[in-house]
């Protein structure tokens, strides 16, 4: 009790004086282990990145990086805390040490690398503005959209990236501003305009949940021009790096696996494998587990419980989901896409 | 033939067209031309409206789909809610044992429920709520830690309110218990303070941990308004005291803190208790989401309950204030046995009032990341798979939270009958 009370009061003293005392290497780890979980912070609710099914268990291609490093640190990836975070929560939360990660569909940006004390660990989708029209528009590319009435929300950084990119091209719109998500997808929907733009993932979801009958999800498509950069990562604080890499490390093992065709279905096969990368990746040849201070099959734990990046995609938000968002930017780097991760050796 | 006595002329009938159901047509309905004319416009109104409702909601319905996509473009999709019933209910509580929320959820209504006659309302309360209680939160944790600390502290309270509320009317072995009590508490925990006794706590533990961050749904917002209000209940009985305390600092700080609150929106307070004392706590040291939700809830519900007991207090004619001064009683009897019976009578329809209005302001929880009912019909609505039928789903909760809401008001309303039988003629 006084001890606590003593804890309590120095803490207050370190926050009111702006002094945060140098970090214990490995203290998020540790805690992580004894606790026996991952505290990871989601969002409330985000069709095929972070959602709670019928049965109230998450889902989602954000929830399976959480479900990958329990893997990797357990080798069970069922040991996540699901601490449902709102975006004015999500950051407070992992400084304050409730949450060890957040998955919370944050962009990765310098201030928040750097100024917030947290670190990016890397990339699990590449999101950017785009623009959803109807195929009876009978436009191919945002670059014939000249003249076209194009429905957006108010004061956002999606405004301006449009006006941006418009005046770059040489071409003109007229914008239909509207506050409320709700009332531009029916704005948009009744015809009022021709283009919604908005970022890619919510233009999905938009598309594969709200489309008024008897239309259909087909009649609508998102055009294949991305004009911003969104990119979304893992976040954890700083001070732990062993176990910053240990999320990093999860998310590219899920990449890299993808990149060798390793996929839950043929785990147990590739563990022949003569391939000596994949016997690496797969703990067959020991090194990388102990460098990274995980069991060594920390890899196949992961593949053959939540599956490699490919598999998670496509389950979660991919063409094997209601989403039906093409892999376009999240494709790997061998099929023209941005996806790339370091090698495991 | 009018020469015959008044008493023995023939009883007519009243005219057929006066009475029963056509009588009262004629009279309520169709008493003259506008208000015929109005009744005959308002019924097709109606039948429109009501025909349009019926054939989305019951004829073209779909009850049976296994999809989202198998829903559309017929009426209401109420396979939805069959498929999503228990999310909405229970969250994310592991789904083989939602049998805990469920017996968690009547439990508390039972508990209410009995609580709401008045024949309880003696020691049988106390026992009624703390029974209830613990079979509550058994179930919803599945297991309970009783620290010792907290049992000491326990005792000695209760012995403490004991005494107070009872010195005059007890016998002797009442108050020596009350005596004994206040003892045991206050050795003890010098005892604890000083390390002699260990921290020892009792573990109850039949069932498995469930912690708060997978509690959602019904139970949630049951929990957030019941034991909001009832810990608010009190703390807003001392509040109003203390706002017409005589004593400067007391009244200073009750009227600060009252004016503090009500000045702010629940939201603000949600958010301070959400995002902001996680900074100010040494890193590392959490208080659990759920018990800062509640004890905002808390803070915001007692403020206002105060100013509505404030009201009865001062409804109170000054007769009695010195009628009970001239008897000899004390504050504490003179308050407890005079005063606020009678002030708490008078406010029942304002309380009950206030409490429908925090049940639904619960739901508020949502914006810091709570799975209340609410917000768990939300989360229904965003899964892609059954995407795009938010009538549904919030119809359904609209008619779960209509229940309960028009219930209380029904209560309220007995209890303003039963309550003033004295007063009526």
């Amino acid at each position: 009790m006084q001890a606590r009370l003593i804890a309590a009061a120095v803490g207050l003293a370190a926050v009111v004086l702006g002094a945060t005392g140098p970090a214990q290497a490995g203290k998020d780890l540790d805690a992580v282990k004894a606790r026996g979980m991952v505290n990871c912070g989601v969002g409330t609710g985000t069709a095929g990145y972070m959602i709670a099914d019928s049965q109230g268990k998450w889902r989602g291609l954000s929830v399976d990086v959480c479900r990958a490093v329990s893997a990797a640190i357990f080798g069970d990836s069922e040991k996540v805390r699901y601490i449902p975070l709102t975006s004015q929560q999500r950051f407070t939360a992992l400084q304050s040490g409730e949450v060890d990660m957040t998955m919370g569909n944050a962009t990765y940006t310098l201030t928040r690398d750097t100024a917030l004390g947290f670190d990016f660990t890397g990339v699990y989708y590449y999101d950017g503005q785009g623009f959803l029209v109807p195929k009876k528009l009978g436009v191919k590319s945002a670059k014939e959209l000249n003249g076209a009435t194009i429905c957006v929300a108010p004061g956002t950084t999606t405004e301006l990236n449009l006006a941006d990119y418009f005046r770059t091209n040489k071409m003109t719109f007229k914008p239909v501003v509207i506050e409320k998500v709700d009332e531009i997808r029916a704005a948009f929907f009744s015809g009022r305009c021709d283009v919604y733009t908005t970022d890619a993932s919510s233009l999905a979801a938009t598309r594969a949940a709200n489309v008024p009958p008897p239309q259909t999800i087909d009649d609508y498509m998102i055009l294949p021009e991305i004009i911003s950069k969104e990119p979304l990562g893992p976040v954890v604080r700083h001070g732990d790096n062993q176990f910053a890499d240990i999320v990093r490390w999860a998310l590219y093992a899920m990449i890299e696996a993808e990149e060798y065709g390793i996929t839950s279905k043929n785990v147990d096969e590739m563990l022949k494998s003569e391939n000596p990368s994949i016997k690496r990746i797969l703990g067959v040849t020991p090194g990388m587990g102990k460098a990274l201070g995980v069991d060594e099959k920390w890899v196949y734990n992961i593949v053959k419980q939540v599956g490699n990046y490919g598999e998670s995609f496509d389950r979660n938000v991919g063409m094997g989901s209601p989403l039906k968002i093409a892999r376009g930017q999240n494709a790997l780097w061998t099929q023209g896409g941005l996806q790339y991760a370091p090698p495991i050796r | 033939m009018t020469d015959m006595p008044v008493g023995e002329r023939q009883q007519l009938a009243p005219p057929s067209d006066d009475t029963g159901i056509l009588g009262w047509v004629r009279k309520n309905l169709f008493s003259s031309w506008g208000n015929g004319l109005t009744t005959i416009v308002l019924i097709v109104a109606m039948v429109w409206i009501l025909s349009g409702f019926l054939e989305w909601a019951l004829f073209t319905a779909n009850f049976t789909a296994s999809t989202g996509s198998e829903c559309r473009g017929g009426g209401a999709c109420w396979a939805l809610i069959r498929e999503k019933f228990r999310y909405i209910f229970f969250g994310s509580f592991p789904y083989e044992q939602h049998w805990r929320p469920l017996f968690a959820v009547i439990s508390m209504l039972a508990m209410l429920v009995l609580s709401a006659d008045r024949r309880m309302w003696n020691w049988r309360l106390l026992v009624i709520w703390s029974v209830g209680s613990f079979i509550t939160f058994l179930l919803m944790f599945g297991q309970l830690h009783i620290p010792l600390s907290l049992m000491l502290f326990v005792a000695l309270a209760g012995g403490t309110i004991g005494l107070a509320m009872r010195s005059a009317v007890a016998d002797p072995t009442e108050r020596s218990a009350y005596y004994a009590l206040i003892v045991i508490g206050l050795i003890g925990l010098a005892l604890r303070i000083f390390g002699v006794l260990p921290s020892w706590s009792l573990a109850i533990a039949p069932l498995s941990y469930v912690e708060t961050s997978l509690w959602g749904g019904l139970p949630v917002t049951l929990i957030l308004a019941t034991y909001g209000l009832l810990f608010a209940f009190p703390y807003g009985i001392l509040l109003a005291l203390g706002r017409r305390s005589n004593l400067p600092l007391v009244k200073g700080l009750c009227v600060g803190f009252i004016e503090l609150i009500r000045g702010v929106p629940l939201i603000s307070l949600l958010i301070m208790a959400s995002v902001m004392l996680p900074l100010f706590l040494p890193s590392g040291t959490t208080i659990d989401k759920f018990l800062r939700a509640q004890v905002a809830v808390i803070l915001f519900a007692g403020a206002y309950i105060a100013e509505v007991i404030r009201g009865g207090l001062q409804s109170l004619p000054k007769g009695q204030f010195e009628a009970a001064d001239a008897m000899g009683l004390n504050y504490p009897q003179k308050t407890l046995l005079i005063i606020l019976p009678q002030a708490l009578r008078v406010v029942i329809p304002p309380l009950i009032n206030t409490f429908i209005g925090f049940f639904k302001d619960t739901s508020l929880v949502l914006i810091i990341g709570i799975f209340d009912f609410l917000n768990t019909a939300n989360q229904a609505l965003v899964d892609p798979n059954w995407a795009g039928f938010p009538g549904e789903v919030y119809l359904f909760a609209a008619f779960v939270y209509f229940i309960f809401c028009y219930s209380m008001s029904r209560y309220s309303k007995y209890l303003e009958v039963e309550l003033n039988k004295g007063t009526r003629r």
